[in-house]
């Protein structure tokens, strides 16, 4: 029996002129294989980056920032399940870029997630995600059941 | 993520990350250093200068693949970070953990000392 093929990308753009640039808004919808999330990391960033003020360390910051959210919600949130799909809401509008990611696990609770920061902590080789998100974008947050975290990244 | 890993004339294993090391493909990097290990090799390159991004998946894979380096009594060296990528050494205090070299030439002279 051969393995089902991965669930095609679903993605929708959104483009509206304003007065400081066009505001873009993506809707993506995306399989729950880790072997996407490149991908999908190049399609908001040539989306959603297209302003002055988004310097190279700020793409940098926002690509890391997404495909580490989009790895937790793949393999922590679905547990990599076929059957489901992680929702990535973009918006990119005025001074700053709001990137939403929900999956269809049953959510976790961030306060619970301690990096290994300590030098007798750093032969640890997991509990940095969350950490490095919240130091890249300017703005993390949950939804109660901690099945959809949104990053916004603003103007500085 | 693809990589190229060659044996320079000084005895150095060095690999080099072309793309991105991030969850999808990092168990390759771990498979090809435990190969190598098994080999008999004792000295370890791994060369950022053509890479993109690493993710928290890319940085435990090499945290595991030191401590494993460690435990067999080899050496390892990472070299080629760019501004961004040291960023993300520095914010996990990672940069405390790894010896790192500007660039591979540099990495392998340390550890051919």
């Amino acid at each position: 029996m051969t393995a089902p093929l991965p669930a095609a990308l679903q993605l929708c753009v959104r483009r509206r002129p304003g007065p400081l640039g066009a505001s873009v808004q993506v809707s993506l919808r995306v399989p729950s294989d880790v072997g996407c999330i490149e991908e999908v990391v190049d399609l908001l960033l040539r989306h959603c980056t297209h302003r002055a003020w988004l310097c190279r360390r700020m793409r940098f910051n926002l690509r890391v920032a997404l495909a580490e959210a989009l790895a937790n919600a793949i393999v922590a949130g679905n547990r990599e399940d076929r059957s489901k799909s992680v929702l990535v809401e973009a918006d990119l509008s005025g001074d700053q870029v709001r990137v939403e990611i929900t999956d269809e696990g049953i959510g976790f609770d961030p306060a619970g997630i301690t990096a290994p920061l300590l030098p007798d902590e750093l032969d640890r080789p997991n509990g940095r995600g969350l950490y490095l998100i919240q130091q890249l974008v300017d703005d993390v947050t949950f939804n109660d059941r901690g099945n959809s975290i949104c990053l916004t990244l603003r103007r500085p | 993520m693809a990589f190229t890993a060659t044996k320079d004339d000084s005895g150095v294993y060095l690999i080099r990350i072309e793309g991105q090391l991030i969850v999808g493909n990092r168990q390759e990097l771990k498979a090809a250093v435990a190969t190598a290990l098994e080999q008999g090799e004792r000295k370890f390159c791994i060369d950022f200068s053509r890479t993109g991004y690493i993710d928290s998946s890319g940085l435990g894979a090499l945290v595991s693949i030191s401590k494993k380096v460690r435990e067999q009594g080899a050496e390892l060296r990472l070299s080629g970070l760019n501004e961004d990528l040291r960023s993300l050494f520095e914010l996990t205090k990672l940069d405390t953990l790894f010896a790192l070299s500007d660039t591979a030439e540099h990495a392998i002279e340390g550890l051919s000392e």
